[in-house]
């Protein structure tokens, strides 16, 4: 048991807090946020000559060969700066969905593209009707002679639009097992409607309709879609935690040089034990968060059932802590914190978006209960 | 005790449902339903506005002698529920609930002539200007000044989180007017008209995105002293006055529970995949409706008081919190019943008439911008941490 970062840890530490420290700016935000995908190609390619894009593929497709703990290192700066570049969309879901679950020339020809930063891509899982039920998929794929029509409907595919390949979920029809399809989104029968995220960034919805894609648009071989669907996303859970572990501490940190600063009644907010103690929990809610998202992230490749357990734990947890470190913060700023005068509001937003993302703290204890064997609904 | 109506009030709420149905067309309820702010856009309420003006019913707490309906805490009641759950827009407070009852307290004969009617026909809109940038919760810190100079004031300084300011054409406002050892003192109740020279205002955008708030800065305005209300330096006193009605607006579990059951049936319908089914969304529901029975039974408590004579006292402050933690309760059980949709961002407003067509249903458009500026709630009109203390003064003797 040793918890002290490495070297290349520690480095890679240093340099994503500089980054965004000294480029990641409120002005930088303001610019990203007029984007018509909501975050700027430069800066992509500045991820992509920084080693980012290629940290968790691995050597032998044009990758550095990280895992969950990078990422999260990452994560939690891109937290820090409100980072609107789709790194989760690309490396984490759509790499990720390729790495777990693509044939080896599906690998060759893709992963070494996302690790230059010359490919997007995006994953279209969720659905109205399933909510967050990972299992439930409504859009439908009919084997063809020459391939496949995929029918269905997709809801906040995260920057979809951006991407040239959109990995899309459908279930096999007539009660067949989930499979993931490469889908070009200019593909005839896909309409796309794109809006901005909140918190940043855009998403899209897509509705396919009649949709015909060669057979060898299919991902991965004929087996069930869902183990993968599942390890990619517990990682998506721990990266995502990550992140929020950047924005909480950010608010505190916020909050307490504010409510150090500001004075009503002759004296500090922060005088004020009520104000202090408030102050305190959200630190401690700050330091419980850290600890999960580290905790899913070590468990990032352990068996399903510990893997899954770790991520839902995480999200539940932390979903719990960035809520009421979220509403704190913007709490104790007064009318300033519901202003767009400051970043709180975008701190708050982001993790507003965050608590939502593959299901609220509920269902993640649902599932930590389900995954533990305890009755559950 | 007993909890039901008698049978004129019965026949008082066929009547209010009759104006209502002939007075608010369907698309100003849809205006309504879809308006994301804490109030209403002035466009979406004048109709209604006037309505009620034609039928005497603008001002239902003032007295009938200034154009008051003299109903009784019943009617008022009736009233309002039946305004709640038809969707009805509501009418800016900063007129009838809020400047009306200062002026009719305190103001001058020559002021009541001129300015009330002026209230109920909404042909002044007006805006409040107390809270300043070093001025919040210690609002009695305030620093905008105004000088005599023969028959007028001369005003310099500025307010900030003006609600409606640039909709209104007249603000009152807390201005220093001498430097007194206690701070409450030397504050003075003015009206400032907002075409006059020396003001502008910087609007603010909210969380939700909406602009609702502003910057007011005042550069040598000047105020004739009749619109001096009561006496100078007493203003304190008449600002505490006012906001009293602002806190214990006294009738607010009927827009709660109507909120309430517009995300009971959204959390029901194909459109957010049937949350309800969740069962946590379905408890919340449930916990939230519970919350809404003690509010209201509070309320009624009130009423009843009232009615026999008696004073609310601090019971505005426990109001106050209560509906504010409330509605934050509603919008955010919104928001994890839209499920998915939360993510999506509508930038364009207002969003009854939105030229293009949204990504999501109108029932989920204004969900998200609510919750987000709803946290407002808990820091308007002091904040909950600032109600807790006067409560526990108040109530507690602490
Ligand atoms: C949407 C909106 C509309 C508004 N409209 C108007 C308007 O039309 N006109 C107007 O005049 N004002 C308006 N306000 C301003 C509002 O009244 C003030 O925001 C409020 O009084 C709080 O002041 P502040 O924002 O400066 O917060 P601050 O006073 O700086 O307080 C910041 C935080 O510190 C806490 N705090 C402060 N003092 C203490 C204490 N002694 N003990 C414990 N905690 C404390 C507060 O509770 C709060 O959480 C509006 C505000 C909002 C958000």
């Amino acid at each position: 048991m040793d918890l002290t970062p490495s070297d290349e840890q520690r480095l890679l530490r240093e340099s994503a807090d500089r980054f965004i420290t000294e480029t990641y700016t409120a002005k930088l935000r303001e610019q990203n946020a007029k984007e018509p995908h909501g975050f700027s190609a430069a800066i992509w390619r500045q991820f992509a000559e920084l080693g980012w894009l290629a940290l968790p593929i691995d050597e032998a497709h044009g990758g550095i060969g990280g895992g969950a703990i990078e990422i999260g290192i990452l994560m939690e700066a891109f937290g820090r700066g409100l980072v609107s570049e789709p790194y989760l969309a690309t490396v984490v879901l759509g790499a990720g969905l390729v790495a777990q679950h693509g044939r080896a020339e599906q690998k060759a020809a893709i992963l070494p593209k996302v690790a230059d930063g010359s490919l997007h891509l995006a994953f279209a899982h969720s659905e109205r009707a399933a909510r967050f039920d990972l299992a439930r998929v409504d859009t439908v794929a009919r084997q063809v002679a020459d391939g496949w029509v995929l029918d269905g409907g997709k809801v906040t595919v995260l920057d979809g639009r951006a991407a040239q390949q959109i990995i899309v979920s459908a279930r096999v029809a007539d009660g067949g097992t989930l499979r993931l399809f490469l889908l070009p989104p200019d593909t005839a029968g896909v309409t796309l409607t794109d809006y901005p995220r909140l918190g940043g960034g855009h998403a899209c919805n897509l509705d396919l309709e009649n949709v015909h894609l060669p057979a060898d648009a299919l991902l991965g071989d004929d087996s069930d879609a869902l183990p993968a669907i599942e390890a990619v996303i517990d990682r998506a859970l721990a990266a995502l935690g990550a992140e929020a572990v950047g924005m909480m501490q950010t608010l505190l940190d916020t909050t307490l040089a504010y409510t150090k600063m500001r004075k009503q009644f002759g004296k500090p907010l922060a005088a004020n034990q009520v104000v202090r103690h408030r102050l305190t929990d959200m630190s401690v809610h700050c330091d419980e968060a850290r600890s999960m998202a580290l905790r899913a992230a070590l468990k990032a490749d352990a068996e399903p059932r510990e893997r899954g357990r770790a991520a839902s734990g995480a999200k539940a947890k932390i979903g719990k802590g960035a809520r009421f470190v979220a509403e704190q913060a913007v709490q104790l700023h007064g009318a300033m914190g519901v202003t767009e005068e400051l970043d709180v509001g975008g701190y708050f937003k982001r993790l507003l978006a965050f608590e939502t993302l593959f299901g609220g703290s509920n269902h993640h204890l649902r599932r930590h209960a389900a995954l533990s064997g305890r009755p559950s609904n | 005790m007993d909890l039901s109506f008698a049978d004129a009030d019965l026949a008082f709420q066929q009547d209010v449902r009759g104006f209502i149905a002939a007075n608010v067309p369907a698309d100003i309820r849809r205006a309504q339903s879809l308006n994301p702010s804490v109030f209403s856009e002035p466009d979406i309420i004048t109709g209604w506005q006037k309505a009620l003006h034609e039928k005497g019913w603008a001002a239902p707490g003032w007295p009938q002698q200034y154009g008051g309906p003299g109903w009784s805490p019943a009617q008022r009641w009736i009233f309002e529920t039946e305004c709640a759950h038809a969707g009805v827009p509501s009418i800016s407070p900063m007129g009838v609930k809020m400047v009306g009852p200062v002026i009719i307290g305190f103001g001058s004969p020559e002021q009541k002539n001129y300015y009330l009617p002026r209230i109920l026909s909404g042909e002044d809109y007006w805006c409040q200007g107390y809270s300043e940038p070093g001025s919040g919760s210690d609002l009695s810190s305030l620093k905008t000044r105004a000088v005599r100079d023969g028959d007028h004031y001369v005003v310099n300084g500025t307010k900030i989180w003006t609600t409606h300011a640039h909709h209104a054409n007249r603000m009152f406002a807390l201005v220093r007017t001498s430097d007194e050892p206690r701070q409450q003192d030397g504050i003075s109740f003015i009206l400032i008209d907002m075409k006059s020279p020396g003001i502008t205002i910087r609007p603010i955008l909210t969380i939700g995105g909406d602009h609702e708030v502003n910057q007011v800065f005042f550069d040598d305005v000047r105020v004739p002293v009749t619109d001096l209300v009561g006496e100078e330096g007493k203003g304190w006193t008449y600002g505490k006055y006012l906001l009293e009605f602002e806190r214990g607006a006294g009738i607010a579990s009927a827009r709660l529970r109507a909120a309430l059951n517009t995300v009971s049936t959204l959390a029901g319908s194909e459109i957010t995949g049937r949350a309800v089914e969740d069962p946590d969304i379905a408890l919340r529901l449930s916990e939230i409706e519970i919350d809404i029975d003690a509010l209201e039974m509070t309320e009624l408590r009130v009423l009843s008081a009232m009615q026999n004579g008696e004073n609310p006292g601090a019971v505005s402050s426990l109001l106050k919190l209560r509906v504010s933690e409330i509605h934050q309760a509603v919008t955010r059980l919104g928001v994890d019943v839209i499920g998915h949709d939360g993510l999506v961002v509508e930038p364009m407003r207002p969003l009854h008439t939105l030229n293009h067509k949204p990504a999501v249903a109108d029932q989920i458009l204004p969900v998200m911008p609510k919750h987000l500026n709803g946290r407002a709630y808990t820091i308007f009109g002091g904040t909950s941490e600032i109600q807790r203390d006067i409560i526990s003064k108040l109530v507690l003797g602490l």
